[in-house]
């Protein structure tokens, strides 16, 4: 019993690191009063950035240096995922296109680049086997060795750096945005863009930087979900799309606070893998205890629309175009 | 903030439109098609190498080379069609229905059920059932998040979004209750023998039905948002909920009323992909149509005969590139890359109907 809720653990924290980034991301994007339906796309950018740009540099050396494919994977990836973001940005501020159909359409975009290239970087570079990274993955899961003290070694030391790294930014996140001259700025454009504007707040700018660092955030993601979740390897199963709409269904769930979505992303990790634990369940009803997060999401929905506190609501102008002439 | 004390011009300023004239809109719209083909064309050749008019060539011929090929890429261009006609009036009213997806799903997981458990009906009944059933089941999916967002003010975004995983883990449920063969986890073929509840071939034609089926829906649903009262309804709840409730229009039961016949055509898409195309049932059944049908919605402005052009384009463009990357060894996702791109420049391209650019020389000369 014990074993197995340490699995649990283990496969939680790993589940909902790839989710936690995505959310983060999103929670700065949100905040700048855009809904940005293209995570799952940014997290497919940013994972096979990474694995492209490693794959390439493995590829050219005999002895790949571990510190310089880590950097080399989160740099491309960061790069991918904030262009990804950048084009959403020019669409949706500057030509103001629809924030929802845009964001779509770069999920479409972002999943066919990543499954198109995951699945032909092989046949690209005239190799057939399966592709593989396997000196930047290990540097990926690398562990310290405080993994091996006991228990609670095991529970808190036994992941790769990236585990931390989300914690990290979602602590400097909500630190930013709540205790920042800058993060200030960037929620009273959410809340309203216009009065903003008025206060000498340069709306597009700050909309566009808050767009461009979210989907860089988000994109770690699918870097951490590609490097050590499955082990720098690819797979064209759509899973990455999941778990990028898990992100956005997180950012709600976290009430677009950043700090909420270090144990939220945990929980929906319990929640998703829960059903291995159970006892007693054939395939069948399996795939119903699968449904757990996403119920649980909608619930969390209702719940809040229910109470209606006024601390627990989207940004104002969220999803609303910001059009200097039009008031 | 430095520059702000100064006054001046900006070098280009953006300046709303009044309607813009029909033939101008379309000539814009058919250019940024031409332009995002070119930027694919250039994009495929640094890929793969090919010739970029080649590739084009490739492309037609692997959605319209063969009458089999090009009833193949109709049939697709139906499907899309089929949930964008469902999603329009759902748009329409700006009620965020990102659940197709699921809708669809729902419907052909009832659909499947009737050709598994009532597979002893003549052809005729049956199908009728199946597509009331399946209506009735997307319905009742949509319907969900409707009431909350028509009481609640619920976020339905998300909450159709959920509703999508839902749909596809209920299908995975069912699929291990009816796979066959045992331990297989397909449900395979069903009726492969009797064909109870597959379309009938007309006119010797295997996807007459799915054709004239998604076709009458268009016009029943282009005379519906144009013509009739709840129509109006839709449009005006649509632009402002404000002054629908100042009209005296129920903002709510408007709600509820469009996302019950949104899900109903989007729970019929499920049947004929499960009756009209696959004849099974997998959690791939919705294949991602439920998204790309919401871009094709919003771009044809909620227009059947525009959805049934732009289904056309994207048909074609996903057969084509498929063709491509069974031809090069790559794997057939190219098609959802160029789809993206071309998407965004039409996206892109209606800000050019929507405003115009106001350099600073010419704003002097107009003062």
């Amino acid at each position: 019993m014990a074993t197995s809720l340490i699995q649990l653990l283990l496969g939680a924290v790993a589940f909902g690191t790839v989710i936690m980034f995505g959310c983060i991301g999103e929670i700065i994007t949100e905040k700048a009063g855009n809904l940005n339906l293209g995570v799952p796309g940014i997290m497919y950018l940013g994972g096979i950035a990474s694995l492209a740009s490693v794959f390439i540099y493995e590829g050219s050396t005999d002895a790949p240096n571990k510190i310089l494919c880590v950097i080399i994977a989160l740099l491309s990836a960061f790069i991918a995922s904030a262009l990804g973001g950048l084009v959403y940005a020019f669409l949706t501020i500057t030509l103001k296109a629809n924030q929802n159909v845009t964001g779509l359409t770069l999920t479409i975009f972002g999943s066919g680049v990543a499954n198109f290239f995951g699945g032909s970087l092989n046949t690209l570079a005239g190799r057939f086997e399966q592709i593989a990274v396997p000196v930047t993955s290990s540097a990926f899961k690398a562990v310290t060795p405080l993994s091996k003290a006991g228990t609670v070694g095991k529970v808190l030391f036994s992941y790769g750096f990236m585990v931390y790294l989300a914690v990290i930014t979602a602590v400097i996140t909500h630190y930013f945005l709540n205790h920042t001259r800058r993060g200030l700025n960037l929620r009273t454009i959410g809340e309203n863009p216009a009065a903003a504007d008025a206060a000498g707040i340069n709306v597009t700018k700050n909309k566009y930087l808050a767009i461009c660092i979210g989907a860089g955030i988000s994109g770690f993601g699918g870097v951490y979900y590609v490097m050590d979740y499955i082990k720098g390897t690819w797979a064209n199963d759509g899973s990455i799309e999941t778990l990028g709409w898990l992100a956005v269904a997180l950012v709600i769930f976290t009430t677009w606070k950043s700090i909420n979505a270090i144990w939220g992303a945990y929980l929906f990790g319990i929640l998703y893998w829960m059903y291995l634990y159970i006892p007693g369940l054939t395939r069948s009803s399996q795939e119903i205890f699968k449904m757990l997060p996403y119920v649980v999401t909608i619930i969390v929905l209702i719940v809040t629309s229910l109470r209606n506190s006024k601390d627990k609501q989207p940004p104002a102008a969220l999803g609303l175009p910001y059009f200097r002439e039009e008031r | 903030m430095s520059d702000n004390s100064a006054v001046k011009d900006p070098f280009i300023r953006v300046v709303k439109r009044g309607d813009m004239k029909s033939g101008p809109k379309i000539c814009i719209r058919i250019g940024s098609v031409v332009v995002s083909l070119i930027v694919c064309g250039i994009l495929i050749n640094v890929i793969t190498g090919l010739n970029p008019v080649a590739v084009y060539v490739t492309m037609f011929k692997g959605a319209f080379g063969s009458t089999r090929r090009s009833f193949a890429t109709i049939r697709e261009m139906m499907m899309l069609a089929c949930v964008a006609i469902g999603l329009a009036p759902a748009f329409k009213m700006k009620f965020w229905n990102i659940g197709a997806e699921g809708q669809i799903l729902i419907g052909g997981i009832v659909s499947a059920g009737c050709m598994i458990n009532l597979n002893m009906l003549p052809t005729f009944p049956l199908l009728i059932i199946m597509f009331a059933t399946s209506a009735a089941a997307g319905a009742l999916w949509a319907l969900l998040p409707a009431v909350f967002k028509a009481k609640w003010n619920t976020n339905e975004t998300l909450f159709t979004l959920m509703m999508n995983y839902v749909a596809i883990q209920l299908t995975s449920f069912f699929v291990s209750k009816w796979e066959n063969p045992k331990g297989s986890n397909t449900v395979g073929i069903i009726n492969s023998n009797t064909q109870a509840g597959w379309f009938p071939e007309i006119f010797g034609q295997k996807y007459t039905l799915n054709i004239i089926l998604v076709v009458t829906l268009a016009i029943l649903m282009w005379v519906y948002l144009k013509y009739t009262k709840h129509g109006y309804e839709i449009a005006v709840v649509g632009d402002s909920e404000n002054t629908a409730r100042y009209a005296g229009i129920s903002v709510s039961k408007v709600i509820i009323r469009t996302m019950l016949l949104s899900g109903a055509v989007c729970g019929i898409a499920g049947f004929l992909a499960v009756s009209g195309a696959s004849h099974t049932i997998s959690t791939s059944t919705a294949g991602g149509r439920g998204f790309t049908a919401i871009i094709v919605a919003w771009l044809a402005k909620f227009n059947s005969f525009y959805m049934l052009l732009i289904a056309l384009l994207l048909a074609f463009l996903g057969s084509g590139a498929t063709e491509i990357a069974s031809k090069c060894k790559l794997n057939d996702y190219a098609s959802d890359m160029i789809i993206g791109i071309i998407l965004f420049f039409i996206l892109a391209s209606e800000f050019f109907i929507n405003y115009r650019l106001v350099f600073r020389k010419h704003a002097k000369e107009e003062a």
